[in-house]
């Protein structure tokens, strides 16, 4: 809300400038980030590793949407419609994991060694 | 208030007639891009559950194909991505405030950058061509002697008996699932584990999705193109941004993606 006569609040548009600060601020946090999610992977953390790389990918994800996108400044409807998309896709590959656990490969054999007692 | 009122004798060559004013025009336009945008996560979702079902039942073939990806080029594309989504972030600034020279510069800047990721990825493609880790019965890998120290040799056992050391390998590979149970006893021998059965299925996966995300950049960069060579001719500013908005949400989306893709194919523990 910085500059023109025409974008102040309470206007229809919902115009909001990131300042360069919060710009190279974000852009610092993502590149941070990127190493530590490399760096994650000389630690043998077992299962959790997934876990983490994941979060962090969350994270950047958020830091994107937030100030790149400027969901954070935006209607929320918008955010809605976005979310929702990812409800939905977790939805979708959860059931689907869901499902190809309740078979049992191991059944078949040499399919999915790694599956064997489970 | 204002604006409506200042577009409505002088006719704004931006404002479509079936537009009340900009503000509106410039709302649904937001709201159509956010609902592509949604979209564009549920094609991707298909791709993320592939790779989800396909990992949770076979985590061997993830452990050891994603050796053969070069973490370092993924890396280096994950910073240029990132690079690029701020200079695309600065550039809708630069439209939102009018600065013209900026505008143009951080576009091109942009776009340059696409052309960077684009170049790595064909490297890292072309490595994979020539070293056979291709999907299907394409994948023919020739490990040993052009494959990284990183990934491991050919496998060990028997290799007298078997005249190359290739022969082994793609035997395994080009086998499907042993569902109809056809030949059992030999597949089920000791020395099968050192390289794991299906690994084209790995660079199936990945293929498909870096491939499809490759697609999206260069999507972007020709949206990008469109929208500078409309920038250079001055049709931005204050008044008028919707286009570089726009075009720089689709750009964060593709970075966002990449966001995922990174971890989960090139950084496997």
């Amino acid at each position: 809300m910085t500059t023109h006569a025409h974008d102040h609040p309470g206007h229809a548009a919902h115009v909001h400038v990131v300042p360069p600060p919060v710009l190279l601020a974000v852009w610092g946090a993502l590149m941070i980030l990127t190493v530590i999610t490399v760096a994650a992977t000389w630690v043998d953390l077992g299962a959790m590793n997934l876990v983490v790389a994941l979060a962090i990918a969350t994270l950047k994800a958020a830091l994107v949407l937030l100030y790149f996108m400027h969901m954070r400044y935006d209607r929320p409807f918008h955010a809605i419609i976005f979310v929702a998309s990812l409800a939905f896709v977790a939805l979708f590959v959860i059931i689907s994991l869901l499902d190809t656990a309740a078979y049992r490969p191991e059944m078949i054999p040499d399919y999915a060694p790694a599956m064997k007692g489970r | 208030m204002n604006l409506a009122s200042s577009h409505g004798e002088a006719h704004d060559p931006h404002l479509a007639h079936h537009f009340p004013d900009a503000p509106t025009q410039f709302e649904a336009g937001k709201l159509g891009m956010w609902i592509f945008l949604a979209t564009e996560i549920l094609l991707f979702g298909g791709l993320f559950c592939a790779y989800a079902v396909y990992r949770a039942n076979h985590p061997e073939i993830f452990m050891y194909a994603h050796q053969f990806l070069d973490k370092v080029l993924g890396g280096v594309n994950t910073a240029v991505l990132i690079i690029s989504s701020l200079t695309m972030a600065w550039a809708v600034r630069a439209a939102q405030l009018g600065h013209q020279r900026a505008l143009v510069r951080l576009l091109s800047a942009t776009i340059a950058l696409g052309f960077v990721f684009l170049g790595i990825k064909y490297v890292e493609y072309e490595h994979k061509w020539k070293e056979g880790l291709l999907p299907g019965t394409r994948y023919t890998p020739t490990a040993g002697e052009s494959v990284s120290a990183t990934a491991p040799a050919a496998p060990d056992p028997a290799p007298a008996a078997v005249p190359a050391g290739e022969a082994s390998s793609i035997a395994h590979a080009a086998r499907g699932p042993a569902g109809l149970a056809g030949e059992p006893a030999d597949s089920q021998s000791p020395a099968a584990p050192a390289v794991p059965r299906n690994v084209q299925i790995f660079f199936g996966i990945y293929f498909t999705m870096t491939g499809l995300h490759g697609l999206h950049v260069i999507a972007g960069m020709i949206t990008l193109m469109w929208i500078l060579r409309r920038a250079v001719q001055g049709e931005f500013g204050p008044r008028y941004f919707t286009p570089v908005d726009l075009a720089g949400l689709y750009w964060h989306l593709v970075d966002l993606i990449w966001i995922y893709l990174f971890p989960l194919l090139y950084l496997i523990h």
